[in-house]
């Protein structure tokens, strides 16, 4: 039995069609949520989940030799919902709980209440530290599974990020793979302007790990990323993907405020017909 | 005059050798327990499993909210994680991660505060967790272990271990007397000892002024004055009926512990005391204060921590109660 999904490419990008759609109408719905930075990190997902990369089985969510899946950046719940949904670990009308009363599909993802949901995130920086955690105790377990964590790129300006990122280089992790959606916007404006990053990849190189760089958008190139990323030894692998915020709804990119709001029931309406002709 | 000695107690350990001794107890007993340190295990004594067990002792170095988080990972993958350094620089580096990655994920990780309250002494008070039990206590689903003796630290060890969820324990340096028979001290999580009996006032102490406690209630008893003398060893869940007993029974309560009487042991003693059975109440505690680089036994005698000051309290409060 196989455990990983792989679609064609044209599946993949109607599956991150659909999935910028749902991100867009639980988010419009909730009145509230982070529905830029999910949108650009859904081409990431898309491939992990559905492009043969995860190993998972949502009928068994935690079975012990499942690869992992963190999502670090955490305001990217509405993301990480409609994907499971997909995947088959819940049923999709949970998704329209997202942000209700007496729902488990919290704002920020909660360790324990939704199958699929590997970590509580949402206090950024933690993510990776979770990963190397998973790491070392596959080791220990005697499984062999991978670990892979999303990371937001205003995240890479917590301290911890480095702490992880200089152990899981001690350690030797090479079982860990970060994706880092560099959408190249923080909450309050441009990265380079409130606490730049550059140079990122140097870095991360410096830290000891191995350093790809993809168009965060293309599915075919993110996937030959993760996929050579599985075949890099002695060290843990980052993918910096280099992606656009808000991607696929033109006001939404040109416009940064949308961080941390959902669209009106009107902008979203226009979204849609933007997501559906992309 | 030592620690214990008008109470009849015998020398013991320093709690972190107990500690040291204890995980590695139940470090052989389950192999799923992993120990991770963050560059301290010659103080805090996790280096005993470093030697026993190497493939199991992780350092992460001097990090601690990767500490906690890593260890929160390991939790997941189903092994019981044993996060050790000393509390002041576990809770005020990482209260967000041991928040978020083990309270509100509610995960089956264990805490090792070492050198709680102010007797690591000379090393001064940016090593010291005076504040850590109030921190812990804003974490709803944290238990909250406080041993007084080798024996307690053994079962408290083991108790944290066997308990399903996440767990602080709080670890000291000084060598405190024995309370307990070796190897058997009754205890169970949320169950107050009651290590001596007494109707006039109950003294609630937790750690260090345990044997304390004990003997002020041996001054105590040369006044006339018959103290029971309650271990809360677990703060959270607390034993409300032991308090409330204690409450009716005596009529008068002292609770002593070494931290900051905010938000400590004794403020959530009092909250129970309040609903349940209102009766007078002192604290002992350390006032809104740091302290300084001193001897331990010093600066307790500074700071009003010792058995004198318990026996003032409660002197006090049974006067009070007429």
């Amino acid at each position: 039995m196989s455990d990983t999904v792989s679609y064609d490419l044209t599946t993949l990008k109607d599956i991150a069609r659909s999935l910028r759609l749902d991100i867009l109408d639980t988010t419009t719905r909730a009145g509230s949520g982070h529905p830029s930075s999910s949108f650009s990190s859904v081409e990431i997902v898309t491939a992990v989940y559905f492009g043969g990369i995860l190993r998972y089985r949502p009928q068994d969510p935690w079975w012990p030799e499942r690869d992992r899946f963190i999502m670090s950046k955490g305001h990217a719940a509405p993301l990480l919902y409609p994907a499971l949904a997909r995947a088959g670990y819940f049923p999709r009308d949970e998704i329209w709980r997202l942000r209700q009363i007496n729902s488990p599909v919290q704002g920020h993802p909660i360790q324990g209440l939704m199958p699929g949901v590997e970590a509580t995130t949402g206090s950024l920086g933690q993510g990776l530290s979770l990963g190397i955690g998973h790491v070392l105790g596959g080791r220990l377990n005697r499984l062999n599974y991978r670990v892979y964590v999303l990371l937001g790129d205003g995240e890479c300006e917590a301290g911890q990020v480095w702490e992880a990122a200089m152990a899981a280089a001690h350690f030797k992790a090479d079982t860990l793979t970060a994706i880092l959606d560099y959408n190249k916007y923080q909450e309050t404006g441009p990265i380079s302007r409130e606490m730049g990053l550059e140079p990122l990849a140097e870095k991360w190189r410096g830290f000891g790990w191995s350093v790809s760089e993809v168009d965060g958008h293309d599915i075919s190139a993110l996937i030959q990323a993760l996929q050579a990323a599985q075949g890099i030894a002695g060290q843990p692998s980052i993918i910096i993907a280099h992606t656009v915020k808000g991607k696929g709804v033109s006001f939404v990119e040109a416009d940064f405020t949308f961080h941390g709001r959902a669209l009106t029931p009107e902008q979203a309406v226009r979204a849609r017909e933007e997501i559906l002709c992309g | 005059m030592r620690l214990g000695e008008r109470a009849g107690l015998k020398p013991g350990a320093p709690m972190r050798d107990a500690f040291g001794e204890a995980l590695l107890a139940v470090c052989r007993e389950n192999p799923k327990v992993v120990v991770l340190d963050g560059d301290l295990g010659n103080s805090t004594k996790a280096e005993t499993v470093r030697q026993a067990y190497p493939e199991r002792f992780f350092n992460i170095g001097i990090a601690e909210s990767n500490l906690v988080c890593i260890g929160a990972g390991l939790a997941a993958c189903d092994l019981i994680p044993w996060i050790t350094s000393f509390s002041s620089f576990l809770l005020c580096n990482a209260y967000d991660q041991i928040r978020l990655a083990v309270a509100i994920s509610n995960i089956n990780a264990k805490i090792l505060g070492s050198h709680g309250g102010i007797t690591l002494g000379k090393d001064g008070p940016t090593q010291m967790g005076i504040e850590d039990l109030a921190l812990m206590g804003g974490l709803p689903t944290m238990t909250i272990l406080v041993p007084c003796d080798t024996a307690s630290m053994h079962a408290a060890v083991r108790a944290a271990t066997h308990h399903p969820g996440p767990v602080f324990l709080r670890s000291s340096r000084v060598a405190l007397p024995n309370i307990y028979p070796d190897g058997n001290c009754p205890f169970e999580i949320g169950v107050a000892n009651r290590v001596r009996p007494g109707t006039d006032v109950a003294i609630v102490a937790c750690g260090i002024m345990v044997p304390m406690a004990l003997d002020a209630a041996a001054v105590l008893a040369e006044e006339g004055i018959d103290a029971r003398v309650l271990d809360l060893h677990t703060l959270r869940p607390m034993d409300r009926t032991a308090l409330v007993a204690a409450a009716r029974e005596t009529g008068a309560i002292v609770t002593a512990e070494e931290h900051l009487l905010q938000g400590g042991m004794g403020s959530n003693v009092a909250r129970v005391v309040a609903e349940s059975c209102p009766v007078p109440m002192r604290f002992e505690g350390l006032a809104d204060t740091y302290v300084e680089s001193a001897d331990p036994w010093d600066m307790l005698e500074k700071y009003h921590l010792t058995a004198n000051d318990i026996v003032a309290a409660a002197r006090d409060v049974v006067a009070a109660k007429k």
